[in-house]
């Protein structure tokens, strides 16, 4: 079957792919684009590891098609550093212990970005309502919500 | 192999559901691609429906309509249907909710599907559009009771009665895990009152059978009655009526038929849960 064009525009830089029909978005950006941030989990939209933003709203990557992204915005956990320059998320995560595995880690890291981008100061239930679709197994997510929060309303946050 | 088809317009859609039996129509996403992950579909079409039509919400009036492409984060993000954010948010974490559909939750298997709970409880209809024809409006329960068993035709929308008062509007889901988690059961009920008493009342549950059902029962006790203790006491007597829960992960039958009547009593008497 013939391959599809599609450009979308990945943290910041216009990329382009040939990708099959049915294709899902997590499958590009790791195969073709080389975004390893978002992870195969359970590609049933239980798990959230392959959460990404699309058009700044959080999207599970693993059920959404590459062809429905033509022209749109995608962002991932590896566009969320500013050159040497750590998110605040990501360096709350690092100052609190917030990874263990890793492996949910990228899909926490946009989910709460989500969140702080529209919500810079999120109470304790906003930030679990927030990663309420992405399971980690590793540390009870009492480290996440603790970075989460100490992330929030910091001067770092930025909106892409 | 897998294709897909994006439809510019519904009667594409429609027209090419109905004579391609090996077309699926992509919502979502989150029911479809499951399915697509896990190689249960590898053959056919799958149809993606691009017309804005699809993803409409008209809820300035009386009378409102939501396209069947809407998803649950468009209905968070409604003022105007805010009687209907708390099933909305039922559905799924953020991400799910921001691709979950309505049109995609009527067809959602038990334990899933509490978004259709509260629209059978608003007796909805939808429109089906079978073919290039015109859709045609059919009260969800008929096709909740048929769809599956055979094709509907497309799905193009949604249309209620706006409750005239909010507050007459009640859902609730319960699950083991919050603020995410299955449903051990779900229960949506509109009862407005004239003069006090409950009139025209609609009751409807999810994961209590195959399909969300509304609960006749209760319905016919409440009717014509106070919201008083011993009204509840008769409702709940009545609640397990039509009712045929399954056991799976989440729940057994057993502990689903033992809870209903506890979770619809403290509903009607607006206990927190």
């Amino acid at each position: 079957m013939a391959k599809i064009p599609v450009q979308f525009r990945l943290n910041g830089t216009d990329r382009a792919a040939f990708v099959d029909a049915p294709e899902t978005l997590l499958n590009t950006l790791r195969r073709s684009l080389g975004d390893f941030a978002p992870k195969y989990g359970c590609g049933q939209g239980a798990c959230g590891v392959c959460t990404v933003l699309i058009d700044g709203e959080p999207h599970l990557s693993c059920l959404t098609l590459s062809i429905a992204c033509e022209g749109r915005k995608v962002e991932t956990a590896s566009g969320m550093a500013d050159g040497p320059e750590l998110h605040p998320l990501q360096a709350q995560f690092m100052e609190h212990f917030a990874a263990q595995c890793g492996f949910c880690t990228p899909g926490m890291l946009t989910a709460a970005r989500a969140l702080l981008d529209n919500n810079p100061n999120p109470t304790r239930d906003e930030v679990i309502e927030a990663i309420s679709g992405n399971i980690c197994r590793c540390t009870g997510y009492e480290p996440i919500v603790a970075a989460i929060l100490a992330a929030a309303g910091s001067p770092g946050l930025r909106r892409a | 192999m897998l294709a897909v088809r994006s439809c510019a317009t519904l009667a594409e859609a429609a027209g090419l559901l109905s004579g391609d039996r090996q077309a699926v129509l992509l919502g979502g996403g989150t029911l479809v691609m499951r399915d697509v992950n896990e190689g249960r579909l590898t053959e056919g079409t799958l149809l993606r429906v691009t017309d804005p039509a699809f993803r409409r919400i008209e809820a300035g009036g009386a009378r409102i309509e939501i396209g069947a492409g809407v998803t649950m984060g468009q209905i968070l993000a409604s003022r105007e249907l805010a009687f209907l954010h708390a099933p909305a948010r039922a559905i799924g974490g953020p991400a799910v909710r921001n691709m979950a559909s309505v049109g995609g939750n009527l067809f959602a298997p038990a334990p899933y599907g509490d978004f259709t709970v509260a629209l059978l409880a608003l007796d909805a209809q939808v429109v089906v559009q079978a073919g290039f024809g015109s859709g045609r409006a059919t009260p969800l329960e008929e096709l909740l009771a048929s769809r599956d068993r055979a094709s509907p035709g497309l799905v193009t929308a949604i249309q209620f009665s706006r409750p005239a008062n909010p507050g007459d509007f009640h859902f609730r889901k319960i699950s083991r895990v919050k603020p995410k988690g299955l449903s051990l059961l779900s229960i949506a009920a509109h009862l407005p009152l004239a003069g006090g008493r409950v009139s025209q009342a609609r009751v409807a549950y999810g994961a209590m059978a195959p399909t969300p059902i509304r609960a006749r029962g209760v319905e016919r006790t409440l009717e014509g009655k106070a919201l008083d203790a011993a009204a509840i006491a008769a409702a709940q007597q009545a609640a397990l009526e039509g009712c045929r829960p399954a056991t799976d992960a989440i729940a057994s039958e057993w502990y689903r038929r033992e809870v209903l009547p506890v979770h619809l009593g403290r509903l009607l008497a607006g206990q927190p849960r």
